[in-house]
């Protein structure tokens, strides 16, 4: 692949990423699907000397409830708004999202109120009568995957583990899937911009892998909000899935990366019911291609127990992965309860192989 | 400029994403929707540039506007700076403001979206809550949901959630005065209002179409419009 035009425009979409003392706030979805990502980010961070503050009284930015059009946009700005009075509250200014629905909703509203500033104004009202809260604007915003990207050397000196395939040596191959809400309204607020997003690519890179540039690279996960809310519209869900799928099968992919909370889980699901529809799986000898999130695969390069991560909460199982990595782990305790205990085991699917 | 037209363009969304469209199609050969339903962004801001008040009416009432997926690909490519999923977003708000989204398929499932991810906002402070996602209705989460979602509490717990626990942390119980503080947002900046339209428009819909629709999610209407496609919006027909 020649990358010299794509290093040109990865250098003019350069966005400023603060360095420590964030005020977090969490992703509903990720909550829900990946609660082990999460942890996993406060985790590293400490572990790097990061000051990461979280004040259990936010809530929902209600970016889903907007994006299915049951919130109005004053109420969603009024919302952020709350968000961000928590934090000038707390004494923060740098303000970094677990979710990219939410981020891409901060800057959406921030892009509003520089264009229209009685918004913000009256925003400000909203938020004053319904809280009696006010709020400074964050000095700084970012993505966890941001700042994530910005430590990821750091991570390579604390890591255990690369990417690459421990028997012969080479680059792990790796399909890389950023959320469409994080730079594709304001490409200049993204790592990379929009066409040639740059903040996974430079994590795979950084940590020896060898990112796949398929045809259907950019196209949606298919998500779509009340295109996956509603029972009757999933078919759109799964379509945009597979063409995705189909697209990037002949690169043999070991794995698939993500930034986004809604993402992971449609890549993971939908192979799940892809092979149940059709009986197609797209990894090897009946394996799917094991899906995860920047923080899970920077747990594993620092060797972080896979089990710790939540990867026995994934429908498509990593462990082939694992294996061609060689990170060791027990197959008997990855459905354990914290005390050891056994909680049951998930069924088998048909067709996809599982452990 | 018609009445409806004026009110499009009260919503800043609208005014920020209707700029001249020159027709060339990019947004349409990139959208997701348009590759799945009978959709064209193109088409939509063709219709809404000619500011022809009978033909904006039928699409607020249309299936059309329902098809988008709000993922914005077309806001990045679009060489004159338009932005159809902007203008989505405004059609939808005058669709439910109006009552004209029950008109339609597709507009009628604002109801089952209203009583599941708009009552969680307000019950738990998410927008989604895993003890609401049954694998009845969420068939293709496949096996390992199913086994999380009757072992929430141990595999939140393995996974260092603090799952329905006061304190910071993955699934904490959102502090009532926080969801207080919700409610009174909601009521003080239209969503308590838009919310109400919806049950009331529906209720409506449902006494017209013969359908039993009370308050909860196992009744009728509700699960009709939450499964039932009783038409093709395919893109091939």
């Amino acid at each position: 692949m020649k990358i010299e035009g794509k290093r040109r425009i990865w250098d003019d979409y350069q966005k400023e990423i603060a360095g420590d003392n964030y005020f977090y706030v969490r992703s509903c979805v990720r909550q829900n699907f990946f609660p082990g990502a999460e942890k996993t980010f406060l985790r590293y961070m400490a572990e790097l000397g990061k000051n990461v503050f979280e004040n259990p009284s936010h809530t929902t930015c209600t970016g889903i409830g907007y994006h299915s059009d049951i919130v109005p946009f004053k109420t969603a700005m009024t919302m952020v708004a709350r968000q961000f009075a928590l934090m000038t509250e707390a004494g923060y200014e740098n303000f970094v999202t677990s979710c990219i629905t939410s981020f891409g909703l901060y800057t959406e509203i921030l892009d509003t109120w520089s264009h229209f500033p009685e918004q913000e104004e009256q925003t400000r009202e909203h938020l004053k009568k319904a809280t009696g809260r006010e709020f400074v604007k964050p000095k700084n915003l970012a993505h966890a995957s941001d700042v994530t990207y910005k430590f990821r050397k750091d991570i390579t000196h604390r890591g255990k583990y690369r990417l690459v395939n421990k028997d012969t040596g080479l680059p792990l191959k790796v399909v890389e899937h950023i959320g469409c809400h994080y730079s594709r309204m304001f490409p200049s607020k993204g790592v990379g911009g929009a066409e040639y997003p740059y903040v996974l690519v430079g994590m795979v890179e950084e940590w020896g892998g060898e990112v796949i540039d398929y045809p259907e690279r950019r196209h949606c996960c298919g998500f779509g909000f009340r295109q996956y809310l509603i029972q009757a519209n999933r078919g759109y869900s799964i379509a945009a899935s597979k063409k995705k799928f189909e697209s990037m099968k002949s690169y043999k992919p070991d794995m698939i990366l993500t930034n986004c909370p809604g993402c992971p889980m449609f890549l993971d699901r939908w192979q799940y019911a892809i092979s149940e529809m059709e009986g197609i799986t797209y990894g090897d000898a009946g394996q799917g291609i094991p899906v995860m999130t920047y923080e899970e695969l920077a747990g594993l390069i620092l060797g972080y127990d896979p089990w710790d991560l939540g990867f026995q909460v994934h429908q498509v199982p990593v462990e082939p992965l694992l294996d061609k990595i060689g990170i060791p782990y027990d197959p008997e305790k990855k459905f354990l309860d914290i005390n050891g205990n056994a909680m049951g085991k998930p069924k088998s699917p048909s067709y996809l192989k599982f452990y | 400029m018609g009445a409806l037209f004026e009110k499009l363009c009260e919503d800043i969304r609208f005014v920020e994403g209707l700029k001249a469209c020159m027709n060339c199609g990019t947004c349409t050969a990139i959208c997701p929707a348009a590759e799945f339903y009978n959709y064209q962004p193109r088409m939509l801001v063709d219709i809404l540039q000619t500011h022809d008040e009978e033909k904006i009416e039928a699409l607020l009432k249309s299936d059309t506007i329902w098809y988008c997926g709000e993922c914005m690909s077309c806001v990045t490519r679009c060489p004159r700076n338009n932005a159809p999923g902007l203008l989505i977003t405004a059609l939808r708000s005058l669709s439910q403001e109006m009552g004209y989204f029950v008109e339609s398929e597709k507009g009628r499932q604002q109801l089952a979206i209203k009583r599941t991810v708009g009552h969680w906002i307000l019950e738990y402070g998410y927008c989604l809550h895993p003890s609401q996602i049954t694998p009845g209705n969420h068939p293709e989460q496949g096996p390992v949901w199913d086994w999380e979602f009757h072992h929430l509490e141990g595999v939140m717990e393995r996974l260092g959630a603090n799952y329905k626990k006061a304190g910071p942390g993955v699934l904490r119980a959102i502090p009532k005065a926080a969801l207080d503080e919700i409610k009174k947002i909601f009521d003080e900046t239209g969503a308590t209002d838009r919310f109400e339209k919806i049950e009331a428009f529906s209720k409506k819909k449902a006494a017209e179409m013969g359908m039993k629709l009370d308050d909860g999610l196992e009744n009728e209407y509700i699960t009709h419009i939450y499964k039932a496609n009783t038409k093709d919006h395919s893109a091939g027909q």
